[in-house]
């Protein structure tokens, strides 16, 4: 029991203190990629003096992160004079707590076997071994929408609880916004959901570590293609950013839902924006991209298509499963990026028609064709 | 009531089918932003700069034009004492009032006994609209190309004292030879 414990705290802080740093490290990344892509240097002035020196350590703007949490933290709380007191202060942890909440279920390593990690420890874990994961719920992919969609809640009571018209409007179109790609966004897992046969994320990375037609690995994005790239662009406009980010267009609604926040209160939305960048790359790296595993590896080594079979130590698995997982989030947040410096944003009629009408029939087309694929093949592996 | 309905304007944009169909034009949009993103971070990685913006002030744009108003400097005479007589005018007509002189007197210099021992230009509130220039009648003050290093924390630091804009050299300037021609005789038996 003790040792249960111990084992959950150390992933809780590990899962608490890679989201933290996902959202601190990922304000400094989309300034310098829309830098980089944009011929320009970036913001790069922040530094840290080693005190009783004058040495400045800069490391690429790397602290602007930290200036910008300093600033959040001492500017003026503004609080609007007619507002909905409890709605108003409850509204940025509505969206901020479900959007740390998903990542419970979200598998970031294999089995984790501390006895053969530390053999000093063996006794008294006694064979025990661990899925890395927080919670090892059979509700897995259920858990996260019903969280991510806690969201638009949030959202909505910050627009309508600032009693002003642009945050009402900003308020309105999140909550249209979301309802709508949600339901995309739900129906292009459902294929997976047919083809794994549970809802479990990490079964459904298990089911990934092995090969498809003899060499390509059985990856979501390999079984689901179509979906991968619906299931990315309904993540995107969930997560309200540019080219979907009606909700806070500023050219139109000044900051939308969150105008009349400022100070920590603001920078809780921003930060819930830029965790949830990471956890829509971690559940796209877990759906799609074969979750902690490089192509053909597995808990025991790897398993190459000619039928060779690398061993690896237990301990060597767990640290290339832990990196592969980071560095695979760390890549599609750059790909969101990377949409966000090049697309324009879309007017609002378009969002909608391109939810209702565009997306949404692709997604039951693709659901379709799954369906009946999954039925043909029923018992045969695909 | 009529149904809206939406004006048809001049310019109304035609897209192709190819164009119409999204997906492939995005594409191509992401491949354009992320080569270039590519590219540059190849340069950065190899050690040269992959950006077109200048790190002022630590570096400075070389190709400022000749003619651009930057920092001030304070001609000299060929004895390295500056050339200005401390009159004044260009204090009076600076519309920023920016300048401040003090005047000195110098028995043993027949020729200019009058002569700044105090020249100060504050560049947080100089506009630079080269109206001393004009004013001054010794040529003692020009404007150089270079845009004087004024970044700082606090405004105090922004002023250029005489020994900072004495750094003209005539030797060197062959645009602006000194004395100017026609200038040598007047001046006459002071050489």
């Amino acid at each position: 029991m003790t040792q249960d414990l111990l084992v959950y705290v150390v992933f809780i802080a590990y899962a608490v203190g890679m989201l933290m740093t996902f959202g601190t490290v990922l304000t400094w990344v989309e300034r310098k990629q829309a830098a980089v892509m944009s011929d320009r240097i970036g913001a790069n002035r922040a530094y840290v003096r080693i005190p009783f020196t004058q040495i400045k350590l800069v490391w690429l703007g790397l602290f602007h992160g930290i200036a910008d949490g300093i600033k959040m933290l001492v500017k003026e709380d503004f609080k609007p004079r007619t507002y909905d007191w409890y709605a108003y202060a409850v509204a940025p942890w509505v969206v901020f707590t479900p959007v740390l909440l998903v990542f419970g279920v979200i598998p970031f390593g294999g089995t984790l076997d501390p006895g053969r990690l530390f053999p000093s420890l063996a006794e008294w874990f006694g064979g025990r071994t661990y899925n890395m994961q927080i919670a090892q719920l059979d509700a897995g992919l259920l858990i996260v929408f019903a969280f991510s969609g806690m969201t638009i809640i949030g959202a909505m009571l910050a627009g309508w609880s600032s009693a002003n018209k642009f945050s009402l409007l900003g308020g309105l179109r999140a909550g249209s916004q979301m309802i709508s790609y949600e339901l995309v966004m739900g129906l292009t897992v459902l294929g997976l959901i047919l083809i794994f046969g549970t809802v479990d994320l990490g079964s459904m990375v298990r089911q990934q570590s092995g090969v498809v037609l003899g060499f390509l690995p059985a990856w979501g994005v390999v079984y689901q293609p179509f979906a991968a790239v619906l299931f990315l662009t309904a993540a995107i406009a969930e997560n309200k950013r540019i080219p979907f980010d009606l909700p806070e267009a500023e050219s139109e609604l000044i900051a939308g839902y969150y105008t009349e926040y400022s100070a920590m209160k603001m920078g809780l939305f921003m930060f819930a924006e830029f965790i949830e960048i990471a956890i829509v790359g971690a559940l796209f790296t877990t759906l799609f991209l074969g979750g902690y595993n490089l192509p053909y590896m597995n808990d025991a080594g790897f398993t190459l298509p000619g039928g060779t079979t690398i061993a690896m130590s237990h301990g060597a698995v767990v640290v290339t499963q832990l990196v592969v997982f980071l560095v695979k989030v760390m890549l599609v947040c750059s790909f969101q990026i990377l949409i966000r410096w090049t697309l324009p944003r879309f007017r609002y009629d378009q969002v909608l028609a391109f939810a209702w009408k565009f997306m949404l029939p692709l997604a039951l087309a693709n659901l379709c064709v799954t369906a009946v694929l999954v039925w043909s093949h029923q018992g045969a592996p695909l | 009531m009529k149904p809206y309905k939406r004006k048809q304007y001049w310019n109304e944009a035609t897209l192709t089918p190819w164009e119409r169909a999204y997906l492939p034009e995005i594409l191509r949009g992401l491949i354009i932003t992320s080569g270039v993103f590519l590219r540059n971070m190849q340069r950065w990685i190899t050690g040269k700069k992959g950006a077109l913006t200048i790190y002022y002030p630590e570096e400075t744009r070389a190709d400022y034009a000749p003619l651009n108003r930057g920092k001030h400097v304070l001609t000299q005479r060929p004895d390295g004492k500056p050339q200005c007589i401390a009159c004044n005018m260009c204090a009076t007509v600076c519309p920023a009032k920016v300048i401040e002189i003090e005047a000195a007197f110098d028995p043993t210099d027949v020729a200019h006994p009058k002569y700044p021992a105090r020249f100060e230009i504050d560049y947080s509130r100089c506009i630079f609209c080269g109206l001393c220039v004009e004013a001054c009648p010794e040529d003692a003050i020009r404007m150089a190309k270079e845009t004087p290093g004024l970044p700082s924390d606090d405004r105090r630091q922004m002023w250029l004292t005489l020994d900072e804009m004495l750094t003209w050299q005539p030797q060197r300037d062959v645009a602006k030879p000194y004395p100017p021609a026609g200038a040598a005789k007047k001046i006459g038996g002071a050489e």
